[in-house]
């Protein structure tokens, strides 16, 4: 559906995106995942035809953006961040607006815009000038704006940013139903939205692609990462002593031995690299010497952390 | 060609919702009213030169007023970025935007009408330089609404948009007298460029093709002006 090849963008001397190899296929929600300033809006603006690349090109359903941009642009519907609309126009006004530029017949018009406010829930605020509206609202005529003419490909900037939680719901909830049969590409960095709604996950960092898969696999990879952190009571409990038994129950982990929050305590933090379960067998160790657990808790790294590693400054 | 007029449509619609259509042509014509008919009975005769000759450099300073914000505003909210991902080509924006404002001249315009009706009551009045100045004052505003649209297509500031166009429109309004500063080799060229001689010929009631191609020139430069501003931005 959209082929990314090489593409790159520089402000002046500064890089804002660096080389960027994409293919997204048709019907794929994908998630672009990255903090301030890594890139995220300068892609998607070079996606929608808005910014001229300074290299490479995008190619959409085989079209060229450098050669025919006026094409793919009809291909594509857009929410930019924050929803910058006209903000002195009625809604309605503005929507037919849309509506004609986006070259919809005007017999057709009323029944599409009707069917947008359904979609969108705008029935109620058909009537506002824009600039009443409050940020939700604003973003939902702004969802209604990009599906006008029904694109194949929808690309929306940050869709949730600065909504309420319940707002966040029904956002996503559109994304959710609009995303069965169309490929939406949506950058955000709030990474429990993208979970919640992507099938893939891309997180640029400095203009660079740094990850790039699907949603499942990104949380297995943070799942096996685990790490299990283990306190036992003190009492006749010698913490070398405790390490070595662990480590003989296999050569895959490391047990490091920590301060403990508690006095009568004595803890530990073991890392493993398999993805084997290992709660069981290190109680029935720890039950051969009959020493007392506190605490046996296995921590999965999430895709927070992930984030965090791959994107965290030199 | 639909785009065209869709877009010169939304922003021909757009001055009226905002105050800024109605006190553009309010104070228009409070000030046109008041300069023509303050001298008007002085002079005596049935004519409407005073109100030709003084038009343009009131011009100067109302059509960039109108032209401020066709594209300064837009950067500045951001509504450019949906402007320019809908399908839509720079022309379609340019000249849309260029022909809502002249459109938008043409009516403020239009209630000036009224002067030749009701000085044709008092006295004879030579249709003529009338139907001339006002064919002439269409083609003034289009080249300076494609000024404006230049002017205003440079920065995100609109009263920085106002000044330069202003400032454009008005040296081209009395380049022709200031000649005596410029040597005498290039005066007839620079005499040219001034936008009031070109303008008081057709007000004269004669329509040379020279003036016509000269007023077509400024809206294409101010256009094409535009135009690259545009794609330099991108």
């Amino acid at each position: 559906m959209i082929q990314v090849k090489n593409l790159t963008k520089y402000y002046d001397s500064f890089c804002a995106v660096d080389g960027i190899n994409l293919e997204i296929k048709n019907g794929e929600i994908l998630g672009l995942l990255g903090p301030n300033g890594a890139g995220k809006t300068t892609t998607l603006r070079m996606l929608t035809g808005f910014f001229k690349p300074t290299a490479g090109d995008i190619l959409v359903k085989n079209i060229s953006i450098l050669d025919d941009s006026l094409k793919v642009k009809e291909l594509i519907g857009y929410l930019p961040e924050s929803a910058p609309l006209y903000h002195n126009m009625l809604v309605y006004d503005y929507l037919c607006y849309v509506a004609k530029i986006r070259k919809i017949k005007n017999e057709h018009i009323q029944s599409r815009l009707k069917e947008l406010s359904e979609l969108c829930g705008l029935s109620s605020i058909m009537h506002k000038s824009i600039y009443e509206l409050s940020k939700g609202l604003k973003q939902r005529v702004g969802l209604a704006h990009a599906m006008m003419s029904d694109p194949e490909i929808l690309i929306l900037d940050e869709p949730t940013s600065g909504l309420d939680p319940n707002q966040i719901a029904e956002i996503r909830q559109i994304i959710k139903r609009i995303g069965k049969e169309k490929t939406i590409i949506f950058s955000t960095h709030i990474l429990s939205e993208a979970e919640a709604t992507c099938d893939r996950i891309v997180i640029i960092n400095k203009g660079k692609i740094v990850a790039d898969d699907s949603t499942q696999t990104l949380k297995n990879r943070a799942s096996s990462n685990s790490n299990i952190q283990l306190s036992l009571y003190s009492d006749g409990v010698d913490s070398d002593q405790v390490v070595n038994h662990l480590k003989s129950l296999t050569t895959e982990i490391d047990v490091i031995t920590k301060e403990s929050a508690e006095k009568n305590l004595v803890s530990f933090d073991i890392y493993s690299s398999s993805s084997k379960d290992l709660r069981r067998d290190i109680y029935l160790k720890i039950k051969e010497r009959d020493w007392i657990i506190a605490q046996l808790t296995q921590k999965s790294q999430t895709l927070e952390s992930i984030f965090h590693e791959l994107t965290k400054g030199d | 060609m639909k785009q065209i007029i869709n877009i010169a449509v939304k922003e021909f619609k757009d001055y009226f919702i905002s105050p800024i259509a109605y006190i553009v042509i309010s104070i228009f014509l409070v000030v046109t009213g008041w300069f023509f008919f303050s001298t008007f009975f002085l002079f005596d005769t049935a004519n409407m030169r005073n109100f030709f000759s003084m038009l343009p450099i009131i011009f100067a300073f109302v059509i960039p007023a109108v032209t401020m914000r066709l594209f300064s505003e837009e950067v500045n909210v951001g509504s450019y970025e949906i402007l320019l991902t809908m399908p839509v080509s720079f022309t379609d924006i340019v000249v849309g935007k260029f022909l809502a404002a002249t459109l938008f001249s043409a009516c403020m315009l239009f209630p000036t009408l009224s002067y030749p009706i009701f000085i044709s009551f008092i006295g004879e009045i030579d249709p003529g330089p009338v139907v001339g100045g006002y064919i002439g004052a269409l083609f003034l505003s289009g080249g300076f609404c494609a000024v404006g649209l230049f002017s205003s297509s440079l920065t995100r500031n609109q009263i920085v948009a106002f000044i330069i166009g202003a400032a454009i429109c008005f040296v081209l309004t009395i380049i022709d007298q200031l000649l005596f500063f410029v040597p005498p080799s290039i005066t007839e060229i620079i005499a040219f460029f001034g936008a009031d001689s070109h303008f008081q010929s057709i007000a004269k009631g004669v329509i040379d093709s020279r003036d016509i191609l000269y007023f077509l020139s400024v809206i294409f430069i101010g256009l094409f002006g535009t135009y690259i501003v545009m794609q330099e931005k991108n």
